[in-house]
């Protein structure tokens, strides 16, 4: 058996777009945009779309008359169903690899070498997954194979854009002098951890391409940007530097934080979106096992309105001993809401952080322990999670989040949750 | 880490005679149930109508199409996508954009889509028309109105 590694990357094309057009067969060929919360920008634009030249991140209102004129149809952001439909072509994927990195809600790394040959070989097995994913849950994907994780999202850019690799490229399947061919026609900003920020210092240095890229001396790209691209350069020469993270490291500080649907002046609004937060916040904080020894809470204006006044400000909170209890934190964030607000301004945004995380195994005992509520307070946490997740998120929140949430993020588009709710599952005749 | 020390801590002197510990523990009383090593988790729907689940998807059914075949308006079915469309079986089919529900007909080279109601035609596929079977109807869930 071969024992260079195999890694394959299977992304969902435009995947908001094609999560709607799964369960919207009359938006087949129609252009789509999904927009940001707050319908603020596009955040997924299907390949209609794209031909019309409309950019990743163009504000919607900027958009109107060309929306107008092609018919493009806008959603707001159905997070409930994108992660669903995510979940599922997760679980598809586990069949075929049992080493998977779910990289984000719509990329997954795997590793492949020891399995690939049950399937006839690395691309036979890309075109099997593209196929179950599409058949089983109606979403287009394509496949990138090659020694590194670097190289295997390089394989998946070709799949995806090249029509001869028909929605699956095994990088090291083609000739050496293939690869390199491709490589010199590619843009070096396109390497996963380039991007368009570094890519114009590195065309100074007269690196354009994946190739000049691959061919730069590893010791000049460490001493102008350090050891990531020496690493990225390495990749590029198939040399694995990057592993599979099989388990999200724990995050080091949870933040939840939104805009609202429109400008928000009473503290009682604030007071309710900041608890909101909160629960959310700290409902991810237990799932990761993690306690946290601050609360940073802030509120912001809307700073695309110079002629408004302005009160941006944050403040941090320090708890008495770490916790990971809604109600204490809610308490913490609150207390520092309260120091920060003031009246006569136009809020725009409000968010928390919950920072100084620790593992809640490890965490000291203090002077003021009492075990007794410490117990009571886990039983309490964790009978709410169970609720939430079994009756869905929110069901059971604080009384300070509130009952009307009228500051809440806008989203007048949003299709149905067709895959979670019994109200909304999609209709046949 | 702290390290250890060689000479012995030295006992203070007030040290109580005795140490009261309260442990607390829950025993119950009576006789253990004699099924408790039978104990099984219960009936799960999911288990007996999904058996696929990345592939499985539910719809609300509206019309009387298919009432033959005891689908009845409001009903929901369980779509399984990973099961390839056979004759004979219900289907969710996609025809001009538009979801329907109907048994699928493939003999002797025809292939339609039956209503199971009398008063609703069956739709045919001439050759080169495409059908579009969303997903195979693999279960049908139905709740009673009851009012107590």
């Amino acid at each position: 058996m071969n024992a260079t590694p195999q890694f394959a990357l299977v992304d969902v094309n435009n995947f908001y777009v094609s999560c709607e057009r799964v369960f919207q067969p009359a938006l087949a060929h129609t252009p789509i945009v999904v927009l940001s919360n707050n319908d603020g920008c596009a955040v997924a634009r299907s390949n209609e779309v794209k031909a019309l030249g409309v950019k990743m991140g163009v504000p919607w209102f900027k958009m109107k008359d060309l929306a107008e004129k092609h018919d493009i149809r806008a959603f707001s952001s159905n997070y409930t169903l994108y992660g669903d439909m995510s979940n599922r072509v997760a679980l598809v994927l586990r069949d075929f690899s049992p080493e998977i990195e779910i990289y984000s809600i719509d990329e997954a790394f795997l590793r492949i070498e020891t399995v690939a040959h049950l399937y006839g070989g690395a691309l036979a097995m890309g075109e099997q997954i593209r196929h179950r994913v599409k058949q089983w849950t109606g979403l287009p994907v394509c496949v990138g194979v090659a020694p590194t994780k670097t190289l295997a999202k390089l394989a998946n850019y070709m799949a995806k854009k090249r029509a001869e690799f028909n929605g699956v490229c095994d990088l090291h399947a083609l000739s050496r002098p293939e690869r390199l061919g491709y490589m010199a026609d590619i843009d070096a900003g396109e390497v996963w951890g380039v991007g368009p920020r570094l890519a114009p210092r590195l065309k100074e240095m007269g690196i354009q391409s994946v190739l000049d890229l691959r061919n730069a001396s590893p010791k000049t790209l460490r001493s102008h940007f350090g050891v990531v691209m020496e690493r990225v350069c390495s990749e590029l020469r198939g040399i694995a530097c990057l592993e599979l993270e099989q388990v999200a490291p724990s995050k080091q500080q949870i933040m939840s934080s939104r805009s609202f649907g429109h400008s928000v002046e009473a503290l009682e609004d604030l007071r309710e979106a900041v608890a909101t937060y909160v629960d959310r916040a700290a409902e991810k904080l237990r799932e990761q096992g993690s306690v946290c020894a601050a609360v940073h809470v802030f509120v912001q204006c809307n700073r695309f309105r110079p002629e408004e006044p302005q009160n941006n400000t944050g403040t941090t909170v320090a708890l008495v001993a770490p916790s990971d209890d809604t109600l204490a934190l809610t308490a913490a964030a609150l207390h520092g809401l309260r120091s920060i607000y003031r009246p006569g301004f136009r809020y725009k945004k409000t968010g928390i952080m919950l920072t100084l995380l620790s593992d809640k195994g490890v965490q000291q005992g203090s002077l003021f322990d009492a075990p007794v509520e410490h117990a009571r307070s886990a039983a309490v946490m964790s009978a709410m999670d169970q609720v939430n997740r079994l009756y869905g998120r929110g069901m059971l929140r604080t009384g300070a989040s509130g009952t009307q949430q009228r500051w809440s993020m806008r989203s007048e588009n949003r299709s149905p949750r067709f895959t979670t709710r019994w109200d909304e599952l999609p209709v046949v005749r | 880490m702290q390290t250890l020390t060689q000479t012995p801590v030295k006992m203070p002197v007030d040290t109580p005679a005795c140490e009261v510990r309260l442990i607390s523990h829950r025993i119950s009383a009576g006789f253990p149930s004699p099924a408790s090593d039978y104990v099984e988790d219960g009936l799960d729907l999911n288990d007996y109508l999904v058996r696929n689940k990345p592939a499985t998807f539910m719809f609300t059914v509206k019309g009387d199409s298919m009432t033959g075949a005891s689908i009845e308006d409001g009903d929901k079915v369980v779509v399984d996508r990973s099961q390839a469309p056979q004759h004979n079986d219900i289907v969710v089919a996609v025809v001009d954009s538009e979801y329907t529900i109907k048994r699928l007909f493939m003999r002797d080279g025809e292939v339609e889509l039956r209503p199971e109601n009398p008063s609703y035609k069956a739709i045919c596929f001439a050759e080169g028309r495409e059908l579009q079977v969303w997903g195979v109807v693999v279960g049908v869930v139905r709740r009673y109105p009851v009012k107590r």
